[in-house]
């Protein structure tokens, strides 16, 4: 059935064309972006471990065994390059001054990756976010606010995606006036720009330039903030470089922004058209920690990729040296292999050990953060909007590739 | 019964913290780490199988029943 449902609509897509997704897979097709279950599904099953030439070569393994054993095993599979389609330097990138700036702990292998992934863990641990939820409870109700008389709301555009910029912005102590910047700079990082340097590389630029100045004026004069912190911190007995300062910081607001406004926006989409699961979630509300893991598991935004470090056989699959492997931990939370009943919601689910936020040394430094902001966000909600449901199913948008979620999320309620 | 994390294998999910937090503790940078010497008290049996089920990295065991 899956099947055919695939070949039906890339044979409709593409004329006479039929893609064959386990040695063709296109991860930014349209449609793959707004319904990629059904490949999944299919992959797991007659291909799992994809292979693509498109947007570069690439592997994508599909069951969750798979993923866990790759993401465990760092020294074949390196995180040096996460992008899911490989970027292509501007031919004066080492003219830049942010020339050489990556995004620590991500970006990094042990022995960096241990040290610099120690400097951030304790400021994202429950403890530590725990100071930003009040905060993201009235900004949530201050959003609302906005737009609860209109009796409709994109929840994606003018909620899920108002929400992780903000709290990113009180962490690295920089004004909520920024965020929609903020957010600007990350799509065209992450989103628009993967496949489009001309927008990729003017944001880079300006992201960091900002955060060079935020950084030297915190060297000025510091405060409480994150920033601030980071560079007190010392590594063996030394402060940390600049560089990698300023690629952790690069990483803070990359990584946090358009992730979680994912994840709250795909929970808003699914709550929209689930109305059992709004009033379990209003009747018992002491299941939103399970809850939050379900929807992570079953609509986790988040691809990254990991490049080879030698040549190594994988499932049987010969991948070369520097070959990318796409760490598609959306499909590994979809294994019936793993989870039963993976494509059904049960928001009281109890054995849920999904890989939503990754797994092994990589696992998402964020996730605390990124849990609070959806539990808050769903909790706020509902409070104010206990009914809703979408506009108009064929109105809603998806970005996807790296971070799959909805763009436009247009909703209604009485 | 006993529950241990291993401390090689956890990546601070601190999935085992939010089902049982009567029996693991996290430290600053959010490793768990199983509560005295990781003695189940009674009754807590079902939320301890919970913990080890819901582990992504496969760190916790129990030892007894």
């Amino acid at each position: 059935m899956a099947t055919e449902q695939m070949k039906a609509r890339t044979e409709a897509k593409n004329g006479q064309q039929t893609r064959d997704w386990a040695t063709d897979y296109d991860i930014f097709d349209p449609d793959y972006v707004r319904d990629p279950y059904p490949v999944w599904d299919e992959l797991r099953e007659k291909c799992p471990v994809a292979h693509t030439e498109h947007w570069g070569s690439s592997w994508m393994p599909t069951r969750y065994d798979d993923l866990f054993a790759i993401a465990q095993d760092f020294q074949n599979f390196s995180s040096r390059e996460i992008l899911v389609a490989p970027i292509q330097p501007p031919p004066d990138a080492e003219a830049s001054p942010f020339y050489g700036v990556r995004a620590p702990p991500i970006s990094s292998d042990p022995p960096e990756h241990t040290w610099a992934r120690k400097l951030l863990l304790p400021h994202f641990s429950i403890k530590a976010v725990s100071v930003y939820e009040d905060e993201t409870r009235e900004l949530a109700n201050s959003l609302i606010d906005r737009f609860i008389d209109n009796g409709r709301a994109d929840a994606a555009v003018d909620y899920a995606q108002q929400i992780p910029p903000r709290v990113i912005a009180s962490m690295l102590g920089v004004p909520h006036d920024m965020a929609d910047t903020f957010t600007g700079w990350v799509r065209n990082l992450l989103e628009l720009g993967l496949t489009n340097p001309e927008l990729r590389g003017p944001a880079r630029m300006e992201l960091l330039s900002f955060l060079n100045n935020q950084i030297m004026a915190r060297r000025e004069k510091p405060t409480d903030d994150l920033i601030s912190k980071l560079l007190q911190a010392e590594v063996e007995g030394e402060p940390v470089s600049h560089i990698h300062l300023l690629g952790t910081c690069l990483l803070i607001v990359i990584a946090g922004i358009d992730t979680t406004w994912s994840s709250i926006g795909s929970a808003l989409w699914h709550l929209a058209q689930h109305p059992d699961d709004r009033r379990m979630l209003i009747e018992r509300p002491e299941i939103i920690q399970n809850a939050v893991e379900e929807l992570l598991r079953a609509y986790s935004p988040v691809t990254m990729a990991r490049v080879t470090n030698r040549e190594v056989e994988y499932g049987g699959r010969p991948m070369k040296e520097n070959d990318r492997v796409l760490m598609n931990f959306p499909a590994a939370n979809r294994d019936p292999a793993k989870f039963d009943d993976p494509d059904k919601v049960i928001l009281d689910r109890e054995f849920n050990p999904h890989i939503a936020f990754g797994v092994g040394i990589h696992r998402c430094a964020g996730s605390n953060l990124a849990r609070m902001e959806m539990r808050v966000s769903i909790e706020e909600w509902l409070k104010r909007i206990p009914d809703f449901r979408l506009e108009d199913p064929s109105a809603v948008t998806w970005a996807g590739g790296q971070v799959r979620g909805p763009r436009n999320l247009p909703v209604v309620f009485p | 019964m006993k529950v241990k994390v291993d401390q090689e294998k956890c990546q601070g999910h601190n999935r085992c913290f939010v089902v049982a937090s009567e029996l693991f503790e996290l430290d600053d940078y959010g490793y768990a780490h199983e509560v005295g010497d990781g003695t189940v008290p009674p009754g807590l049996e079902e939320k301890a199988r919970l913990a080890v089920a819901n582990c992504p990295e496969r760190a916790i065991s129990i030892e007894g029943d």
